[in-house]
């Protein structure tokens, strides 16, 4: 049985495509340079895009499954009709997004295979054997492991946001392969409903104003939305004002929250923990506003505000009012 | 309700040392610890027996020397704990650490609950829950928030996945991962720690767990993944543009990085 080509998750929620799956394609088509392969996309249910799209954006191949079950978060009901299209599929590569739900299918769909699976990636390449480097931070991000995998499809998972989205062109086409689904009927899990929506979505945001400890009442975040919304942003926390419910948890930034990468992170009252900086270290421009002139986070900022975040805010509130900035 | 958690220990991430030019992570630099996000696993386990009765059993593979995490499970409200332990166990990835971990349930036996953390701080993958739950052939439900009803053939839970949370109800037996923000753990109390001591704890060789696991499943040998090379980055500090006073102008620099950055109307 021989195995060929890369085959791309393209994941979506309720019909809506993550931005994840331009992603995978974009780097599954810069690895085709190195290695001639053809790209493929898995997709199960319906999606609200047109399935040209996914050529449009690098697909070769598109495998279809469709049913309505897909339209829930059915780790088990996605991993037996996952196996199935790699089974015919046949690729030597599988590429899956590292969001929550690729993150909980991914596991179970090697184990399924017989086959590695790499979390978390930041960088893929192809080696000069033709086998995929997969690069990924580990050791809550304090170092960078370089790893191949000696089965086949050589599986991993992709962090969210470290390579570009694929153009979309139009005179790309591809071939769409329907695959009927299978195994609906063994439920062990019932998903009884969904009860919520992410608050926001902080990793999108553009601008994220932080709080942490420095904040003494959970109303004075109001102070900071009042500062993100100046700039079309959003608020984040440290875990430390999460875990004291000052603020939801989607708002938390770091190792076990949200990782954000905003062209502007103003971090007020926040320590610069290891853990808060592997989730905002990336950021385009960081500003600190600490009045303890030892605290970590300086090292990370561009600027730095020695000073009373409850002095700063508003008058930075106040001068960006000035200059009649809203958004 | 028969319930195993899985926890493993780990360097103390606070104070361990990498060196970046030999790409090695020197773990006699720091203690170690049970990984943070299992003593959630291990709380939500004994909440769930003080609620409705049962058993709880700590489950690690690891050497010899992580039977201290398995006591110290103990003093926070296990009532025993399974060391896996062998030589070829060594240079375990996710698959023969699951393989080795499910094969050591199997030959426990039955059970009605595995709940995992979400990840450790080491390892860093998230991997080894769902991994497990499939080898054993049972139901998992990832990234679980809420414990909200444990009945006699299910429990029902909240999973926050897909930019969402969502109610699901899970048949036993079967696996949940945990979140950090599902509880906060207890700490060891003084008459547990000395249960601790006296405790007995279980465990398995590779050759105990004949007719479960063979040995080409496990270790090294059993890892399809190979980590080929380690760079331990520079921690990439900024050079910070401090203000201790003079704020106008402080104020006046983040403008014009808003500008540049087109941020504003
Ligand atoms: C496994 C694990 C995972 C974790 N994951 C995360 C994570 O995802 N995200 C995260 O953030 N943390 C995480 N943490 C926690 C992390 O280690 C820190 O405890 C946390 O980030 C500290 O939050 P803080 O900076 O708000 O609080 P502190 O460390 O208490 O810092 C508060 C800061 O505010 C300053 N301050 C006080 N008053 C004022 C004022 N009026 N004006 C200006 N400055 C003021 C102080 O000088 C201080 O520097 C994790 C920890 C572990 C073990
Ligand atoms: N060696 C091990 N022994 C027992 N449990 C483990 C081991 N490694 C990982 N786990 C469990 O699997 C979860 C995820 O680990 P990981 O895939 O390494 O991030 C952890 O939170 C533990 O509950």
């Amino acid at each position: 049985m021989e195995y060929k080509g890369i085959l791309v998750f393209a994941e979506h929620n309720d019909g809506i495509i993550h931005k994840i799956t331009y992603e995978l394609l974009n780097k599954a088509k810069e690895l085709c340079k190195t290695k001639e392969m053809s790209v493929y996309a898995a997709v199960f249910g319906e999606i609200e895009t047109d399935i040209n799209e996914l050529f449009y954006r690098g697909a070769d191949k598109v495998f279809c499954v469709k049913d309505n079950e897909f339209n829930m978060p059915d780790e088990m009901i996605y991993t037996e009709n996952f196996y199935n299209v790699i089974k015919i599929a046949k690729p030597e590569i599988v590429l899956i997004g590292a969001t929550t739900f690729g993150r909980s299918i991914a596991p179970r769909l090697a184990a399924k295979l017989k086959t590695g699976l790499t979390a978390d990636c930041t960088e893929l390449k192809i080696d000069a054997d033709g086998k995929l480097v997969q690069i990924r931070p580990a050791f809550s991000d304090n170092i960078l492991a370089h790893i191949k995998t000696d089965t086949l499809p050589q599986m991993a998972t992709i962090r969210y946001k470290e390579f570009e989205e694929s153009k979309s062109d139009e005179n790309r086409t591809g071939e769409i392969i329907e695959i009927k689904a299978v195994n609906l009927a063994e439920k062990v899990v019932e998903i009884i409903r969904k009860i919520s929506s992410k608050e926001i979505d902080i990793s999108e945001a553009e601008v994220v104003v932080s709080g942490g400890r420095g904040i003494k009442n959970p109303d004075d975040f109001k102070m900071l939305e009042e500062l993100a919304l100046l700039m079309g942003g959003v608020v984040g926390a440290s875990r430390a004002v999460v875990d004291d419910g000052y603020i939801s948890k989607d708002h938390q930034v770091g190792y076990s929250g949200n990782r954000v990468k905003p062209k502007l992170y103003i971090a007020c009252g926040i320590s610069g923990a290891a853990q808060h900086i592997a989730g905002m270290k990336e950021s385009d421009t960081i500003i600190a506003i600490n009045n303890d002139p030892s605290a970590q986070i300086f090292n990370y900022a561009d600027i730095g505000i020695v000073a009373d975040m409850y002095e700063i805010v508003p008058q930075m509130i106040s001068y960006l009012n000035s200059k009649g900035g809203l958004k | 309700m028969k319930i195993l958690v899985l926890i493993k220990q780990v360097p103390d991430m606070e104070k361990v040392k990498f060196d970046s030019e030999k790409g090695v992570i020197d773990r006699k630099s720091a203690g170690t610890e049970i990984n943070p996000f299992d003593l959630n696993a291990l709380e939500a386990a004994v909440q769930i027996k003080e609620k409705v009765g049962g058993e709880v059993i700590a489950l690690t593979m690891g050497p010899p020397t992580a039977e201290s995490a398995l006591k110290e499970a103990i003093s926070r409200g296990a009532d025993n704990g399974i060391l896996v332990s062998d030589r070829v166990f060594g240079g375990s990835d996710t698959k023969a650490t699951s393989a080795t971990l499910s094969a050591a349930i199997k030959k426990f036996g039955e059970f009605d609950l595995v709940i995992a953390g979400e990840k450790t701080v080491d390892g860093d993958t998230g991997q080894v829950g769902p991994e497990t739950a499939e080898m054993l052939e049972v139901p998992h439900v990832s990234f679980v928030t809420e414990i909200i009803e444990i009945e006699e053939k299910s429990i029902t839970l909240v999973s926050e996945i897909w930019e969402g949370s969502y109610l699901k109800k899970m048949m036993y037996p079967g696996l949940i991962t945990v979140t950090k923000s599902i509880n906060a753990p207890r700490l060891p109390s003084f008459k547990m720690k000395m249960q601790a001591k006296k405790a007995q704890l279980i465990s398995y060789s590779l050759e105990d767990l004949n007719g479960f696991l063979a040995e080409v499943d496990t270790g090294f040998k059993g890892s399809p993944t190979k980590v080929k090379k380690i760079v331990v980055p520079e921690d990439t500090l900024r050079e910070c543009k401090i203000f201790r006073d003079g704020f106008d102008k402080a104020i006046e620099d983040l403008y014009s990085v808003m500008n540049e950055k087109n941020l504003l109307n």
